[in-house]
């Protein structure tokens, strides 16, 4: 599961309202090459919830983005761009799990792939 | 410019939609202020059906039509007609007729240059090729013949009048065409991304050339984010991939996206097969609860799936299915065993499938992003034109009907994106969300479509007649089913 992935992903547990962002519970990270798509980052970097990036990031063991969300304008900056597209598309969560902020509930991440499927409780 | 445009003779609703699509991708549209225009002119020849292979099509210039008939599937060729007529006279009298500013930079001596012939609905000899080729030496050709790699393709395509013998309308006339291609599709890439090598499938992976249709129906490309709910073994994620969008999917059975057949056989491998990039991300989720953050809206380019619709492969979402009938009632999951505890999925009707589709994409595409899935329609009810699923957010711009069987067809459904999605909107799809939990069983009993494929036939309406006046029924002209 990359960051990206991460960004978008809440807990839709019945009865949660905050469910976002998931904690990471990192147990396997791994690196994998993506090749970098300016025009992609840009179109996403509007999107995003920077501060959960910027936290998850740093459980991931990579704190090289900025605190607060930077302008607009950073994104013409090529050393910016390389980080921000480590941290969202090249670091993955293996093996590990997502963490409702509210509920303590665990979504397993297993093999790279989230299973955010609720119980029958849940719904 | 007007070019001829050449298609295969094969899904022929997918035709123009896709030439359009890919128009638009190109370009073609880019000055439409409003980007309301999806549509083309074209033209036929005269007395042609509409079913007919050969079209006239308007496209604004030439980069734009080889863009276009080099990235489609059943565009056989793009051309710049030079000549046509019912006769080899005709033919000679409209190429000298045609202006020679646009012939002769084609036929100057460093050129190379090769002329193909092409037939429909009939064949011709080695010798009668041989002689249509010479037949054209009014044309003042300059250049060397080069067969194999010629910068000029220049081809005779010549059709003939038929009657109703051959399943084909009987409306065509006779026709000879000159002209210089333009650009022409690159079906070799059919071989190289069909199922039968492919090392993971599922019983209802998309088919190649249909998937290649659908990420053209998105305009699928380089930077934009594709998104397929139902993503199973990622045959259409592939397609899509293969245009360099990138791509997510999500699933709710966690063995097809997660362990597959085993490390080298699951839905990753199936992009490391053809040396595409992998998926952005796979994920279990259920499209009936989508795990997406609140606030998060117009993130996809376009979202292109096959809904599950019950005919080979059911629908499945969250709750067990004595639970959604109301049989037992809700049960807690004791905390030893919520670790790994398989959750229960009932059945997914297809009525509360498309509605959570329709909200999902109206939410999380950008504007102008495009939906594309297929709809299953049931044809022996009488009715001749069926009607597809509406949203406020959308447009309908495409239907592609292909015919599956005697009793249904499914159609290739292609909406744009045209309103944002408002506060309004998002409570009318909340409300429609409760009543499909409330009344689970009804919509399921309403929108069960395999009991309507499968059923016997109703033989009740013909009883009385004899053998024959049945047989008289069943139109000739079989034009879907190629």
């Amino acid at each position: 599961m990359k960051l990206l992935t991460h960004n978008m992903l809440s807990s839709n547990i019945k009865g949660v309202t905050n469910g976002f962002p998931l904690k990471i519970e990192a147990e396997k990270i791994i690196e994998r090459p993506v090749e970098i798509n300016p025009v992609f980052l840009k179109n996403m970097f509007a999107k995003l919830e920077w501060k959960p990036l910027v936290e998850a990031s740093r459980t991931m063991g990579f704190s090289e983005l900025p605190e607060d969300v930077p302008d607009m304008s950073v994104l013409d900056s090529d050393e910016f761009l390389q980080k921000f597209h480590h941290a969202l598309l090249e670091i993955h969560l293996e093996e590990g799990a997502l963490v409702c902020p509210e509920t303590g509930r665990k979504f397993p991440v297993q093999k790279g792939i989230p299973n955010m499927m609720l119980h029958e409780d849940e719904v | 410019m007007w070019y001829l445009c050449v298609f295969y003779h094969r899904l022929l609703d997918y035709r123009k939609p896709e030439v359009e699509s890919l128009a638009e991708l190109f370009g073609a549209f880019d000055d439409d202020p409003h980007g309301q225009q999806h549509s083309l002119e074209w033209k036929l020849p005269e007395h042609h059906h509409p079913d007919s292979p050969f079209h006239f099509v308007n496209l604004p210039s030439e980069d734009i039509a080889r863009s276009v008939a080099n990235r489609s599937m059943l565009v056989k060729g793009l051309f710049e007609l030079w000549g046509e007529g019912n006769s080899y006279e005709e033919l000679e009298e409209s190429i000298k007729g045609y202006p020679e500013e646009r012939k002769l930079p084609y036929l100057n001596s460093d050129s190379t240059f090769r002329i193909s012939i092409d037939t429909f609905g009939k064949v011709m000899s080695f010798t009668e090729h041989n002689e249509r080729i010479r037949g054209l030496s009014y044309i003042p050709f300059k250049g060397r013949v080069n067969l194999k790699n010629p910068e000029h393709n220049f081809w005779i395509m010549e059709t003939d009048d038929y009657g109703s013998h051959n399943g084909l309308p009987p409306v065509v006339q006779k026709r000879i065409f000159f002209g210089r291609e333009v650009g022409a599709a690159d079906r070799k890439l059919l071989p190289t991304y069909e199922l039968k090598s492919r090392n993971y499938l599922g019983p209802t992976a998309m088919d190649a050339e249909v998937a290649f249709l659908m990420a053209n129906q998105a305009k699928a490309t380089h930077g934009k984010l594709v998104y397929d709910p139902f993503v199973g073994t990622g045959s259409i994620l592939v397609a899509a991939a293969h245009f360099g969008a990138m791509t997510m999917g999500a699933d709710i059975d966690i063995r097809v996206v997660r362990d597959g057949r085993g490390p080298d056989c699951n839905v990753w491998s199936n992009f490391k097969q053809y040396g595409l990039p992998m998926p952005i991300s796979l994920l279990r989720a259920d499209n009936n609860l989508p795990p997406w953050r609140p606030g998060l809206s117009e993130v996809f380019d376009a979202i292109i799936c096959d809904p599950p619709y019950g005919v080979r492969a059911g629908g499945r979402k969250s709750g067990g299915r004595k639970l959604l009938k109301g049989v037992v009632g809700p049960y807690t999951v004791p905390d030893e065993k919520r670790t790994n505890h398989i959750p229960s999925t009932g059945a997914y009707s297809l009525a509360e499938c498309v509605h959570d589709l329709l909200d999902l994409a109206a939410k999380m595409l950008v504007m102008d992003g495009r939906l594309v899935y297929f709809y299953p329609v049931v044809r022996d009810d009488g009715s001749s034109s069926p009607s597809f699923p509406e949203h406020p957010c959308f447009k309908l711009i495409a239907s592609c009907e292909q015919i599956l069987s005697f009793r249904y067809s499914r159609v290739l459904l292609t909406m744009v994106k045209i309103k944002p999605y408002t506060d309004d909107i998002a409570e009318s799809a909340r409300l429609k969300h409760m009543d499909f939990k409330e009344n689970h069983l009804k919509w399921l009993e309403e929108g069960n479509l395999h009991s309507a494929v499968f059923s016997p036939a109703d033989h009740n309406s013909s009883s009385g007649d004899d053998g024959n006046c049945g047989k008289e029924v069943k139109p000739k002209y079989r034009g879907k089913y190629v």
